[in-house]
């Protein structure tokens, strides 16, 4: 029994950090209305941040997250600024072939400097961890899941509280409308790229206090956020948590059951069952 | 934003296209019928794989092009079609052309499921694509899973001897495979010709110009959208034969890779979405560039791992961003075939 507590406690903690990942996918989309199939790439970024930061300087993942997050909200904001924004308009297929253009260069870029062996950020306490009760639960997987936590209470304020946060809700909600009024869309989407990109930065930057960083990853976390966000509902920040959490577990029971190399099998099984049985994901709003 | 289309149904397939347009069809076929006399073992190579990507653009333009619905993960029917014909082939000596009926029966069943399964529950645009991907690299991971097969080691066609033709078994000279997918190609462009001048052309473009729309003039919006999908999946198949009687091996890795979906559809953008020269026009274009980026990057002496990729997304960018509607439009524009080859452009 404890063995298999310990593996859903597992796939949990995870679930939370590939929740903030899918949260950075969904504010994109349900603001600027692009997918953003450089989500993984973006990603990928952010872990060979934390490894580049805890190497020579010796900063503690945890502490890059800041850094890290400013650096993917500069890249996001950029990007979307200087060419996705024209793409916003045209048909999906053409944002889809930009937007995979970018993440080959990304993906490529980062093998080229950083060549194709696996990179570890070795944190002191890597080996070490909690016991409560029957678990026994990994430091760094309880570190980066409350990081990632903290994170998403922060991105739920801004949205809720602040001015820019609400300007953005408005762009989504009616863009014609938030137009009307003044708002200045393009520099509220280019702000919503960056946010979005942060929020992949941090979750990359924590995935890799728990595995093993190569750029090969990164085309599995993009599909793995569109699974997540889609079975959470889009446009729902708890959705992407939601999603996260249970596709956490999913694939860490399935790496356990059946063999680890099957467990995004179950990933794409629960995304078809969701996509027949609800379209709009366990906490959206029907269109 | 969308011209109007300016067709004019017509009986015969390339009726309606100007005199320099068919003098200019005929060169073109001409030379490729005369291609393996004069080029060498490796451009033939180069262009087998053109007509290829050719060939399964246009299948995938049948489905994006003329219905508008958006597949991201093609490489599932080529996939599909391989090992159906690699098995029966190897394990129950059935050959390729009785094979790739049963190829084709399986594409298009699958396409049947993932089309009935997205357009019964109104799954729609950038879901719909997601859908086809989330197919693709379901069926990836079962095969590398699945052993009768291979499984990630992969399956194996006994190799071909290379000195004499055998047609009816498809093994052979890379001659021999050239005028197969040659034949395929010319086959595929008179199909969709065809195809596009049927009620079912016009059926589809409506509903790719506005779904609701169609619905309300009375088209049967799900019957016809399910019929595009199930033909594009079952024009992709013969493609998927090919691959695995021409390379002899399929790894689920490399044969339901996405990036080998996005290959397929990248000719077609390039060309031209929704018109017949686009797709080919597309592949002889991309093909080439690949082979030459490959080539500028080992004489540069910077081939380490990632350059070619690197190289290869920067143009994708670029050809999107300069190119939004793709070089054939432009091109027919500049040579005076448009307005009256009778081609939908969207």
């Amino acid at each position: 029994m404890g063995v298999y507590l310990n593996i859903v406690a597992s796939g949990l903690l995870t679930g939370l950090v590939y929740g903030l990942a899918a949260l950075g996918l969904s504010v994109i989309f349900g603001v600027v209305r692009v997918v953003n199939f450089a989500h993984g790439e973006m990603m990928v970024i952010g872990m060979y941040g934390a490894v580049v930061l805890a190497g020579w300087p010796g900063i503690d993942p945890l502490l890059a997250v800041p850094l890290i997050a400013a650096l993917l909200f500069v890249i996001g904001y950029a990007l979307q600024r200087g060419v996705i924004n024209a793409f916003v308009t045209r048909p999906e297929h053409m944002q889809f072939i930009l937007l995979v253009g970018f993440a080959l260069m990304i993906a490529n870029g980062l093998l080229m400097i950083f060549g194709p062996d696996a990179r570890s950020t070795n944190v002191a306490y890597g080996f070490e961890s909690f016991e409560v009760g029957p678990l026994l639960l990994d430091k760094a997987r309880v570190y980066a899941a409350g990081t990632a936590v903290l994170t998403t209470l922060a991105l739920f304020g801004f949205f809720r509280y602040t001015r820019p946060g609400k300007a953005i809700r408005a762009c989504a909600d009616n863009q014609l409308g938030a137009k009307v009024v003044g708002l200045d869309v393009d520099g509220l989407y280019a702000l919503t790229f960056g946010i979005g990109a942060a929020c992949v930065g941090v979750a990359g930057c924590l995935m890799a206090l728990v595995v093993d960083v190569r750029s090969q990853l990164a085309p599995e976390y993009t599909l793995l956020s569109f699974i997540i966000v889609i079975i959470g509902g889009l446009g729902s920040l708890a959705g992407a948590l939601l999603g996260g959490v249970l596709i956490g577990v999913s694939e860490a029971l399935a790496g356990f059951f059946l063999l680890p190399s099957m467990k995004s099998m179950f990933s794409y099984a629960l995304l078809i069952l969701v996509l027949v049985l609800r379209p709009q994901g366990l906490l959206g709003k029907r269109a | 934003m969308r011209p109007e289309p300016s067709t004019t149904p017509s009986a015969s397939p390339f009726a309606g296209l100007p005199r320099r347009g068919a003098l200019l069809l005929a060169l073109c076929g001409g030379l490729l019928l005369a291609a393996p006399a004069v080029v060498d073992a490796y451009l033939l190579s180069v262009l087998t794989l053109v007509l290829w990507l050719a060939y399964t653009g246009q299948a995938w333009n049948v489905m994006m092009g003329f219905a508008g619905q958006l597949s991201l993960g093609h490489t599932l029917y080529v996939g599909l079609a391989a090992y159906a014909s690699g098995v029966l082939f190897v394990y129950f000596g059935i050959g390729p052309w009785l094979g790739v009926w049963l190829a084709i029966v399986i594409a298009a069943l699958a396409g049947g499921c993932i089309g009935a399964l997205g357009f019964r529950f109104g799954i729609k645009g950038v879901y719909f694509a997601l859908l086809t991907i989330a197919f693709a690299e379901f069926t990836r991971i079962a095969f590398d899973h699945f052993g009768w097969v291979g499984g990630s080691a992969g399956f194996f066609l006994p190799v071909a001897q290379r000195t004499s033709n055998d047609l009816l078994d498809l093994r052979g000279t890379p001659v021999m495979f050239y005028y197969v997918i040659l034949a395929l190609t010319a086959a595929a462009l008179l199909l969709c010709r065809a195809l596009l001048k049927s009620r079912l052309g016009y059926y589809w473009l409506a509903i790719r110009e506005d779904q609701e729309a169609a619905q309300a003039v009375g088209i049967d919006v799900f019957r016809y959208k399910l019929i595009a999908v199930v033909i594009s999946a079952a024009l992709t198949a013969p493609a998927g034969v090919f691959y695995a009687f021409f390379y002899n091996n399929m790894y689920p890795e490399q044969i339901f890779a996405i990036s080998r979906s996005i290959e397929i559809i990248l000719g077609a953008i390039v060309g031209g979405i929704g018109t017949l020269f686009g797709p080919i026009l597309g592949a002889f274009i991309l093909t080439p560039l690949g082979e030459l980026v490959t080539a500028g990057i080992e004489q540069a002496g910077i081939d380490v791992p990632g350059a070619k990729q690197l190289v290869y997304g920067g143009l994708m960018v670029l050809i999107v961003v300069f190119l939004p509607d793709g070089i054939w439009p432009w091109l027919a524009r500049r040579l005076r075939l448009d307005g009256r080859d009778g081609e939908p452009r969207s």
